[in-house]
């Protein structure tokens, strides 16, 4: 990755730099309006687009901590389900409301992007709470209360009414559009690639290669902990409340130690600190199986074959781990980002210093 | 008073088995530094392994003294040989890297074995919950008053068992030459490794010993429970993990008075809260503890040297 040094009086553009990182939005969001428009009759598409998203953006949130910070988190699905829950109870409250001045549509998409924001809230909430007395300790402890706290979430949407028990939350307004899912993998990319580059990243790049070095030379360990977790989990829960609103039915079995393994075995094989690794390989693993199922279903039609893919995927994700640490502890991309793994194709400009 | 007293003597029983397979956490997070979690699985592997000898044994042969004996002593020896091809396949190649690395293997190979063991392909067992064979007969031990406290015979078996291993362990950890050199190597790997000290057995001979354990302590888990399913070993290994944390990991006596406090904590929260929040309990346990206590109750916070 290079770091843009003094821009040369020719590169300067109307674009002042620190708005420079929106521009692919720009160029994206009528892009994916079309994707939407296009697949808008084909409901298995939108489906798989948007777990594609979700698990893009609970992969890249989830690098931050895992990646960039040196932690080990596993209990990531507990605060999708922080987020699932709250945003899921506050958009089926608020189902009837809808605000006069707006048109119905554009309405009922700002209570859903308050409600995403809310149960982000929560879970951003529950990241600090869960952080504070377990970031001082070392990491092995990190995983064990990270997954703790996930069976903690379990056990209280289990036993609490409004949650729906172990029933789960049906009803919820289907308002996450490939769109919506897609501006907010953006937002996580561009958060994570912003942080990489300014000097917060430094401090969890230090924090991550030696912690006592870092300490010594004055980050505040602690305190760069804490907020990349938070940072973190806001996602994690802003991934929750998308997934809560466009399948029909979440419950506690949709955000267990399963899912969290899902998301860590993303971020590994990636490799840890990078973010376009964890987009791709969260891309793969999420195709992988659907792939491999209509595979099946074309060559024999076989239906206990093509069942089996869901089953046999934990345990090859578990020897997946092993093997990658094994041979390649770094993941596909190391710390690289994928454009300094690719061949150039279009050589890049030279810029910065001669 | 009579509930009191049989929630202490139920609690006590699950807080031994706890403190059996913490037993395996704290020895081999003494030696390597490593937090295996695949322990609990190797647990589950173990008490497959017993379901299959009990039946193997027919059912006459398995209730006596002599089948008991065959049960625990195959899943204990199949278990230590599981411990031994996990330690010199996946975490002895992963000694000097970083500690992460060590632990995302560890995760792997506990989701492998209880996924894995949730497959019904060849001889693996599939998802479903079985029906663990009567291997101890329950016998109602001692019985006072009119039922108001039962004490079963297993609860009584496991408790000795436990002792004497802890017991056990104790002795050979400071009272003998393998038990010297454990702790060397837990001191220092590199320097015990120049003093003459075979660090690959000892750190091997440590893994079997642990695995072994915890194949006994799973078997006494089913006993109690009556089932075994692939997912056993997830739970109990996190519960004992937590008891391991509470005691102070690496801290022998520590493990075991930390899976009794938590076998109690979790009777009475059963008992006299509600036991849908059973599971829960263990880890508020965990963070509570680690707030107040980062170091468990008997362990120490260790300056990292650099």
């Amino acid at each position: 990755m290079e770091t843009p040094a003094i821009p040369a009086p020719e590169a300067r553009s109307v674009v002042p730099p620190s708005l420079r990182g929106v521009l692919p939005l720009v160029v994206a969001l009528p892009v994916l309006a079309l994707f939407q428009w296009v697949l808008s009759d084909a409901p298995f598409a939108t489906y798989l687009l948007s777990v594609v998203g979700v698990n893009i953006i609970l992969a890249v949130s989830l690098n931050i901590v895992n990646g960039m910070t040196g932690q080990f988190s596993i209990g990531h699905a507990g605060f999708m389900a922080v987020g699932a829950y709250i945003s899921g109870v506050m958009s089926l409250s608020l189902k009837d409301i809808a605000l006069s001045f707006l048109p119905v549509a554009a309405s009922d998409q700002v209570l859903f992007v308050l409600a995403l924001l809310v149960g982000g809230v929560a879970a951003a909430l529950c990241g600090f709470l869960v952080g504070l007395p377990s970031l001082r300790l070392r990491g092995d402890y990190l995983a064990i209360v990270t997954l703790g706290f996930g069976e903690i979430i379990r056990v209280v949407v289990q036993n609490t009414d409004a949650f729906g028990r172990a029933l789960g939350l049906s009803g919820i307004p289907q308002s996450s559009t490939p769109a919506m899912v897609y501006f907010w993998v953006f937002l996580t990319v561009l958060v994570a690639r912003r942080i990489t580059g300014s000097s917060h990243g430094r401090s969890l790049w230090a924090i991550r290669e030696d912690e006592v070095a870092a300490e010594a030379m004055g980050v505040d360990t602690t305190g760069y902990k804490v907020r990349s977790f938070v940072i973190s989990s806001f996602f994690a829960g802003i991934a929750g409340g998308l997934f809560a609103h466009f399948v029909p039915i979440i419950n506690p079995g949709s955000f267990t130690f399963v899912k969290s393994m899902e998301i860590v075995v993303m971020v590994v094989l990636g490799g840890l600190g990078s973010t376009t690794g964890a987009i791709v390989a969260a891309t793969f693993l999420t195709l992988l199986p659907e792939g491999l199922r209509s595979l099946f279903a074309v060559l024999g039609a076989e239906g206990s074959l093509a069942q089996k893919v869901d089953q046999i995927r934990m345990p090859v994700y578990g020897l997946l781990l092993v093997v990658l640490m094994l041979a390649r502890p770094q993941g596909l991309f190391g710390t690289k980002e994928l454009w300094d793994v690719l061949p150039r194709w279009i050589p890049r400009k030279r810029r910065g210093l001669a | 008073m009579a509930q009191l007293l049989q929630h202490l003597i139920n609690g006590l029983a699950a807080g031994t088995i706890y403190a059996l397979v913490a037993l395996g956490y704290t020895m081999v997070y003494g030696v390597l530094k490593l937090i295996n979690f695949a322990h609990g699985d190797v647990m589950m592997v173990g008490v497959y392994m017993g379901y299959a000898t009990a039946f193997a044994l027919g059912r006459e042969m398995r209730s006596s003294l002599v089948g008991v004996a065959i049960v625990f002593a195959v899943a204990m020896l199949g278990c230590a040989l599981l411990g031994f091809i996990i330690e010199r396949f996946a975490y002895r190649p992963l000694r000097e890297k970083p500690r992460l690395t060590a632990l995302i293997t560890a995760i792997g190979i506990s989701f492998a074995l209880s996924y894995g063991f949730q497959l019904d392909i060849g001889f693996l067992p599939g998802a479903a919950p079985r029906a663990f064979p009567e291997v101890i007969a329950p016998v109602e031990w001692l019985v006072i008053g009119d039922r108001d406290v039962v004490v079963w015979n297993w609860q009584v078996i496991s408790f000795g068992i436990a002792v004497a291993l802890m017991v056990g362990l104790q002795y050979l950890v400071f009272r003998t030459r393998f038990g010297r050199a454990m702790r060397a190597v837990s001191w220092d790997h590199r320097v015990a490794a120049l003093m003459g000290i075979p660090t690959d057995r000892v750190i091997a001979l440590t893994f079997m010993l642990s695995s072994a354990l915890a194949a006994g302590a799973g078997l006494l888990y089913a006993i109690k429970d009556t089932s075994v399913s692939p997912l056993m070993g997830l739970y109990v290994g996190l519960k004992a993990f937590v008891a391991a944390v509470i005691g102070g990991i690496g801290h022998v006596p520590g493990a075991v008075v930390g899976g009794l406090v938590l076998g109690l904590v979790e009777e009475f929260v059963v008992g006299y809260a509600a036991s849908t929040w059973r599971d829960a309990v263990a880890f508020g346990f965990l963070i509570l503890v680690l707030l107040v206590k980062p170091g468990g109750l008997f362990g120490r916070v260790a300056a990292e040297k650099v």
